[in-house]
């Protein structure tokens, strides 16, 4: 008899049991009471999938292999729905962004060699975002392992330089317990990818052995709260300050540190920069808010960085498409640098107050030590001059195509506040950023740091199965990024998802495009189809519903007609190939020399 | 092409006074001093497991960090083991491989050696014996011994400080030197001072400039 029948239907609420104290967590209930009726595990893979199950693990993303099947048949028995994808990189994308929207790791799996070779993007995009994700990996059985033997690779020395931490599983009795510490290590402290690899013998070895809860290892420590004689020294920063900005990563988000923030910039009247991946961080209709700095950012952000006394930043690493040149960056200004990892603290700036720990713990640190606001009544006059200044609004010639940022609001205006936003990587990721006004945290997904192509539609598919179901999953791709996983369409058509993707049509790889004209010469090597395919038709074919807009007049009421279709659907939006993006600072250059014109570069 | 935005242009705008350097440290202009690269030793204790070395000697080609030597081995506990690294790197550089060190799993503790710590090496030397009584005497100078003599060849072990051994292998160059091979630098505290405990990590951000240029030789 199925075993599916003797276990009790799983309840909808989100179980979940990792032992971390980040306040996502706080509120939930274990996974303990849902588990009472469940059988004794019998071999390692059972001890696998016990393991996932302990940790409150409801979907796994992921596509089947020799090495990894008897992982596979234990799942077979759980509760745990898996989501077959159409390529094992789409089903990291979709763990990341599972793991993006829920705050939870996301969990992908595949077969050796091939299999894991394929996840290897979607981990590296998750340790270059310190995105929650575990994967798991089929391995060929132990006695093989180095003879190269069929479907071998090193997948732990492959993954090395792109986990957090990664195991080889060794032994049946351990190996559920491999699989809780990767879980825990994944979601815990400044969040990362792991992975267990797990060889044949190992997952069909027969063991009793109960994995315990997810624990991470007694070498691996957090720091919470901040070293107090630099917190007050910080707070004596601000005070002083007259010209300051908070600068908000995807630490803040990750963080669960958003309200925390939030309260602290508008107590004290401080305008707020984020980063790509802290958009969502602070609602961008704010009157503080100066939204997005960097090589894309608005005008307005990168003034207030370059000119600002006393940068508090949050949870951001200093990626380099944020700071520009590093000679040039915030160069008058003390840095207050919050942040989980000690080690991205002075790596690419230096800090003149470092406060090492979980962001919501030190920022309600400072608040308390912070006795009266900055004067900065002149500052934030400024900050609101730069905004009407350098204002993004854009121009909609009769005699020049669709332009791709009337789109984006057209798109903004039909959905709700709570929508998700994901992206694949290049203009229309830009677009999607900039026009965009995100006001919630946990609804833009997208492929930072890494810059995967080819991201923002599995990525669609993991974050819809992560969001409620009032959210609208909007996948915001470019013809090029979309090309590279819309075989996922499949998958999308298959579980009846409400997805809705518009495809920002210029026929261009047109980032590269862009930098072509501006670097270039205008010589279009390689970034010019000659032919694309046709995304509506493209889209029926896979089952899914296709539409097609040419011009404004369409707009509204094509994008009305896809958000209504329940199921998966394609706006094919033919924009103005030649349109660019900006502002835009060129690769190490000076933030506040932003280029708002192709001439100005 | 299309699009821009309006809006004052670049040279229209104000400009910040200050810069930083390429470390991202805010500088004055008019006088940045270089940033000089120093030799240190930084000695982690480590899960005595499968990996570790790869893990660390990883880290080290990964993030382009200078090193001299590393060298590996077990302690007074089986489950431990002893990495010792000579690096040379500047200031933020050394704090950073120590940070980044720390974070990974199987690293227990990490510890930037004071500069009197005691620095041991040993080095095998296998020269010429076509004078014999002079090999032994320099080797005599040198506190070497020698392990291995034959009718063409003569290998002898010296063990010191780097710069001993330098000297050493110096002296025996007029011999003649068939291969050398070298252990790279171990090295523990002196006295009651711990090498690398789970107490010993406290060194960090206000102490960053407090080391001095360590002397090579005890």
């Amino acid at each position: 008899m199925s075993e599916r029948a003797s276990v009790p239907p799983k309840t909808a609420e989100p179980t979940d049991d990792q032992p971390t104290d980040e306040r996502t967590n706080e509120e939930q209930p274990t996974a303990a009471d849902t588990r009472a009726e469940t059988k004794p595990v019998t071999t390692g893979a059972e001890s696998v999938v016990r393991a996932l199950e302990n940790a409150g693990v409801e979907y796994a993303f992921g596509v089947q292999g020799g090495a990894i099947m008897p992982v596979y048949d234990a799942l077979y028995d759980s509760d745990i729905h898996h989501i077959t994808m159409a390529h094992e990189q789409g089903a990291s994308h979709a763990a990341d962004a599972y793991g993006i929207v829920s705050g939870e790791p996301g969990v992908c799996l595949a077969t050796s060699g091939p299999g894991a070779t394929n996840l290897v993007t979607g981990i590296a995009d998750a340790d270059m975002d310190s995105d929650p994700m575990i994967a798991l990996t089929g391995q060929v059985p132990t006695d093989m392992v180095g003879n190269d033997a069929f479907q071998e690779t090193d997948t732990t020395g492959v993954t090395t330089p792109i986990t957090k931490a990664n195991i080889f599983a060794n032994e049946s009795d351990r190996v559920g317990d491999d699989v809780g510490e990767a879980f825990a290590l994944a979601g815990t402290g400044r969040p990362g990818p792991t992975l267990v690899d797990l060889p044949k013998d190992v997952t069909l070895g027969e063991t009793e052995q109960e994995p315990g809860e997810p624990r991470t290892p007694d070498t691996y420590t957090v720091q919470e709260r901040a070293d107090e004689a630099t917190v007050r020294r910080a707070a004596r920063r601000i005070e002083e300050s007259s010209k300051p900005v908070m600068l908000l990563g995807g630490g803040v988000i990750k963080g669960g540190a958003t309200e925390e923030v939030r309260a602290f910039a508008i107590e004290h009247d401080i305008p707020v920069v984020t980063t790509m991946p802290g958009i969502g961080s602070f609602p961008e209709d704010h009157e503080l808010a100066m939204e997005m700095a960097g090589m894309h950012g608005t005008g307005y952000a990168n003034m207030a960085v370059t000119h600002c006394d006393t940068l508090i930043a949050v949870g951001t690493r200093f990626d380099d498409r944020l700071t520009g040149g590093i000679e040039t960056f915030a160069p008058d200004a003390e840095v207050i640098h919050i942040d989980i990892d000690p080690a991205e603290i002075s790596k690419n700036i230096h800090a003149e107050y470092p406060l090492i720990g979980d962001a919501a713990t030190v920022i309600e640190q400072l608040a308390e030590a912070v006795e009266h606001s900055p004067q900065a009544t002149k500052w934030r006059a400024q900050c609101q001059q730069w905004k009407s200044d350098y204002s993004m609004a854009y121009k909609t010639p009769d005699d020049e195509p669709l332009k791709p940022e009337f789109v984006v609001e057209a798109l903004d205006e039909a959905t709700s506040d709570r929508a998700i936003v994901t992206t694949g990587v290049g203009q229309h990721q830009m677009w999607a950023c900039q026009y965009w006004t995100y006001t919630e945290p946990r609804t833009w997904v997208s492929s930072h740091g890494l810059g995967t192509m080819g991201y923002g539609f599995p990525a669609a598919i993991g974050a819809r199965l992560a969001a409620d179901d009032d959210q609208e999953v909007i996948a915001i791709e470019g013809d090029g990024s979309f090309l590279m996983t819309i075989q996922e369409l499949s998958v999308a058509v298959r579980e009846e998802m409400d997805i809705t993707v518009a495809v920002l049509n210029n026929e261009y790889i047109g980032m590269v495009r862009q930098w072509q004209d501006a670097f270039f010469e205008g010589r279009h090597s390689a970034s010019e189809y000659n032919w694309c395919p046709e995304f509506d038709k493209l889209a029926e074919a896979f089952g899914a519903r296709g539409f097609r807009i040419n011009d404004y007049d369409e707009v509204a009421d094509t994008i009305q007609a896809a958000l209504e279709y329940d199921g998966p659907s394609v706006i094919d939006v033919h924009i103005d190939p030649h349109a660019n993006v900006y502002p835009m600072v060129p690769s190490g250059g000076d933030n506040g020399q932003f280029a708002l014109t192709e001439d100005q570069l | 092409m299309t699009g821009g935005l309006e809006g004052p242009t670049p040279e229209e705008r104000p400009k910040p006074a200050g810069r930083r350097n390429e470390l991202g440290i805010r500088i004055d202009p008019e006088a940045e001093a270089a940033r000089p690269h120093r030799r240190t030793v930084i000695s982690a204790l480590v899960a005595h497991e499968p990996g570790v070395l790869s893990d660390v000697s990883g880290l080290f080609s990964r993030r382009q960090f200078n090193i001299e030597s590393l060298t590996v081995g077990p302690t007074e506990t089986d489950e431990q083991a002893r990495i010792t690294l000579v690096v040379e790197e500047s200031d933020p550089g050394i704090e950073q491989i120590k940070k980044q060190l720390r974070k990974l799993i199987p690293v227990i503790s990490v510890r930037e050696l004071d500069p009197d710590a005691m620095r041991r090496e040993l080095a095998l030397v296998k020269v010429n014996a076509t004078r014999p009584d002079q090999v032994a005497a320099v080797a005599d100078m040198y506190g070497g011994k020698t392990v291995d003599a034959s009718p063409e060849t003569a290998t002898i072990e010296v063990t010191g400080a780097r710069q001993k051994i330098d000297a050493a292998i110096e002296a025996f160059s007029q011999f003649g030197i068939r291969e050398i091979s070298r252990t790279g630098t171990t090295a523990l505290a002196r006295g009651t001072d711990d090498t690398a405990t789970e107490g010993a990590q406290a060194d960090d951000y206000q102490s960053e400039n407090t080391h001095t240029v360590p002397a090579d030789d005890d």
